[in-house]
C-alpha cells in the first residue's frame, strides 16, 4: 500500500499563479522520500495542500487508502507537518505546548512519549520555559516535536533543518532514521542535496509546478547522473570546428587550460573513458592531469530543474 | 457520520480558557480594578440621584450594564485576540492541521469566552456588592441573557479574528464598532432618558436588549419586556454560531 498517492494535484492562486500543475506521484509506505525543487517550485503547496492550509484546485489524495478529502479526520490523525515557518504560541511551555498538540489531535498526552521527545530534539532542560525565550533552533526542533507527538504514520517535513547547526541537523536525522526504520513513512523538503541522497530511498523533483522526475534515489542517479573526464593542460585550451566536430560524442566544453568530456556507456556497459581519453590525447596531447567526476544528486538536480548552467 | 474528536474539542477549550488565566492582570484583575474605578466614579459623583421613570437610584441601575458590558468585551476579546495571535505567530495552522471539525472549534472557542465573560462578571459583581443593593431576581435570565451575550460576542471576535490580517484590523473592529454598540447598548442610561430618535437607534442596536435584558435580571425592572426580547436574542446566538461554523467550515481567510 502506498501512503500517498496523488492523482492530477493542481493549484491556481487568486492572483493566477500556477504552483501545482497536474502533479502525480505516489510515496510508498515506510519509504524515507525526499521532494526537492528550487524556491517556488511548488512542494510547499503540496505540503499545504495535504496539511489542510491550502485548498487545491483539482486532483485527489488518498493516504493510506483513504481519500484525504473525504475522510481528512481520519488522515489528519495519522499525519504529523513540520511547516516550513517557524510558529510558536508565546503563552505556553514546550511541555505545554506538545500536550495541547496531542490532545487536539485526539490522543491523550503520552508523558514518557513527550519526555523522549524532548529529550532526543535536546529540549529537556528548556522544557517549561515560555516559547519566548527559545533560539529559532529550539523552535523549530519543537515544531518537529509537535509533528511527532500524536505518534502519525506519514512525517511531513517542510525544510525542517533550515537555521539548525550541523551536529543537530546530524542527530536530528538520526532520530528520524530510527523512525524511519520503525515503519513510520517520512516526507522531506530540504536544500540540503547532499542530506537527502544520504537519507532518502526515494525522490521526486519538482519545478514551476511541474513533476519532473520521480523515482527510487539509486535509479535516478544510476539513469539521470553521468560523469565527466576532465583533463588539464599546461596551455589554453580553445576548441576548433575540428575538434569539436572529433568529440561530437563527448560534448566537449573547455574551460582556460582544462577540457571536459561527457562521458556515456558502450553496449557492455562500460565506460566510454578510455575512448574519451584517447580521442582528447589525440586532439590535444598527452594531459598534465586528468579525472573523472560523477554528477551527484545536487548535479542531477541543478540539470533538471535547469539551474545549473554548465556543470563544473 | 463521522466520529466526534471529543478529546481535542476538550483540549482546544482548556486551552483557550488556560490562555486567558495566563495573563491574570490583564482578564481577572483589571474587571476588578475597573469596577473600583467605577465605584469611585459613579457612586460617589452622582450620590442617589434616580433613574428617570425607573424609580432606582443611577449606580444601582449601571451595575448591572457595566458588568453586561465588561462580560460582551472579554468575550469578543477572547475570542479576536486568539486568532489574529494565532495567525500573526502562525500557531493557527495547527488548528487547521488538526482533525477538528468546524462545530468542534467554534463550540470551544464561545465555550472558552463564555468562561471568561462569566469569570470577569462574577469579579466585576463580587468588588461592588458590598456597595450596591442588587439581587439575583431572576437567575434564568440573568444566565441566559449573560450566556447568550457572551455567545454572540465571542462569535463576532472568531470572526473578526478569521477576518483580520493584524492586530491593527482588530483594533479597528474593537474601537469603530464593538466600543460604540456597548456603550450605546444603554449601559449608561436608560432609552426613555433619550430623545425619540435615539431610542429608535437603541431598539436596532442588539446588544441593548442584551444590556437590559441583563439588567432586568438583578433589578426587575427595565426598558423592554426581557421575555419578550428572548427570541431577538436567541436568534442572534443561532446566526452567530452558524455564521462562525460556516466561515470556519469554509477556511475564510484561513485557507488559500
Amino acid at each position: 500500500m502506498h501512503a500517498l498517492e496523488i492523482q492530477g494535484l493542481g493549484k491556481t492562486y487568486k492572483n493566477g499563479k500556477t504552483a501545482l500543475n497536474d502533479v502525480s506521484l505516489t510515496v510508498p509506505q515506510g519509504s524515507f522520500f525526499a521532494l526537492l525543487g528550487p524556491n517556488g517550485a511548488g512542494k510547499s503547496t503540496m505540503i499545504n495542500v495535504l496539511a489542510d492550509t491550502v485548498r487545491p484546485t483539482s486532483g485527489q489524495v488518498s493516504l493510506f487508502g483513504h481519500d484525504l478529502f473525504a475522510d481528512r479526520g481520519w488522515c489528519k490523525r495519522r499525519m504529523g507537518v513540520v511547516p516550513q515557518e517557524i510558529a510558536f504560541d508565546p503563552f505556553f511551555t514546550p511541555i505545554e505546548v506538545l500536550r495541547f498538540t496531542s490532545g487536539l489531535f485526539g490522543c491523550k498526552p503520552d508523558k514518557a512519549w513527550i519526555d523522549e521527545l524532548l529529550e532526543r530534539l535536546e529540549l529537556t532542560e528548556h522544557c517549561s520555559k515560555n516559547t519566548r525565550q527559545l533560539s529559532g533552533g529550539m523552535r523549530r526542533r519543537l515544531l518537529v516535536a509537535q509533528a511527532l507527538v500524536h505518534r502519525p504514520e506519514l512525517v511531513i517535513l517542510d525544510e525542517p533543518t533550515a537555521g539548525v547547526d550541523v551536529e543537530l541537523r546530524r542527530r536530528l536525522w538520526g532520530f528520524m532514521r530510527e523512525l524511519n526504520g520503525k515503519g513510520i513513512t517520512i516526507l522531506l523538503t530540504t536544500h540540503y542535496l547532499d542530506e537527502a541522497e544520504e537519507l532518502c530511498d526515494q525522490v521526486a523533483i519538482i519545478d514551476k509546478g511541474n513533476l519532473l522526475t520521480a523515482k527510487p534515489m539509486k535509479q535516478l542517479i544510476q539513469d539521470v547522473a553521468s560523469s565527466h573526464l576532465w583533463l588539464n593542460y599546461a596551455k589554453t585550451i580553445a576548441l576548433s570546428e575540428d575538434d569539436k566536430s572529433a568529440l561530437a560524442a563527448y560534448d566537449p566544453r573547455t574551460s582556460e587550460t582544462g577540457v571536459c568530456l561527457k562521458l556515456g556507456r558502450l553496449e557492455d556497459g562500460n565506460s566510454t573513458f578510455h575512448q574519451a581519453y584517447e580521442a582528447a590525447v589525440a586532439r590535444f596531447g598527452p594531459p598534465i592531469d586528468a579525472g573523472v567526476r560523477s554528477e551527484d544528486l545536487e548535479d542531477v538536480f541543478l540539470r533538471l530543474t535547469g539551474k545549473g548552467g554548465v556543470v563544473s | 457520520m463521522k466520529p466526534i474528536n471529543f478529546l481535542g474539542t476538550k483540549t482546544l477549550f482548556k486551552r483557550e480558557v488556560r490562555r486567558f488565566l495566563k495573563v491574570k492582570m490583564q482578564t481577572v484583575v483589571t474587571p476588578a480594578m475597573t469596577a473600583l474605578i467605577y465605584l469611585l466614579i459613579f457612586r460617589y459623583a452622582m450620590g442617589d440621584r434616580l433613574v428617570p421613570g425607573l424609580d432606582i437610584d443611577y449606580f444601582t441601575f449601571l451595575v448591572p450594564g457595566l458588568a453586561m458590558m465588561a462580560m460582551l468585551q472579554n468575550a469578543f476579546a477572547n475570542t479576536s485576540s486568539s486568532m489574529i495571535m494565532g495567525k500573526v505567530m502562525g500557531m493557527h495552522i495547527y488548528l487547521l492541521m488538526a482533525p477538528l471539525s468546524a462545530v468542534e472549534v467554534v463550540f470551544a472557542f464561545l465555550a472558552a469566552a463564555v468562561v471568561r465573560a462569566v469569570i470577569v462578571a462574577v469579579v466585576f459583581l463580587g468588588v461592588l456588592a458590598p456597595f450596591v443593593d442588587i439581587a439575583l431576581l431572576h437567575p434564568g435570565v440573568i444566565l441566559l441573557y449573560g450566556v447568550s451575550g457572551s455567545i454572540i460576542m465571542g462569535g463576532l471576535g472568531l470572526i473578526s479574528g478569521m477576518w483580520a490580517k493584524d492586530f491593527d484590523n482588530i483594533a479597528m473592529v474593537t474601537n469603530f464598532v464593538i466600543l460604540p454598540l456597548t456603550f450605546l447598548s444603554g449601559v449608561f442610561y436608560s432609552v426613555k432618558q433619550m430623545p425619540a430618535i435615539w431610542q429608535q437607534v437603541n431598539y436596532i442596536n442588539p446588544f441593548f436588549y442584551l444590556t437590559d435584558g441583563f439588567r432586568f435580571g438583578f433589578l426587575g425592572v427595565g426598558d423592554t419586556n426581557p421575555y419578550a426580547s428572548m427570541g431577538i436574542v436567541l436568534g442572534s446566538v443561532v446566526v452567530t454560531i452558524l455564521a462562525c461554523w460556516m466561515l470556519w467550515h469554509r477556511g475564510w481567510r484561513m485557507k488559500e
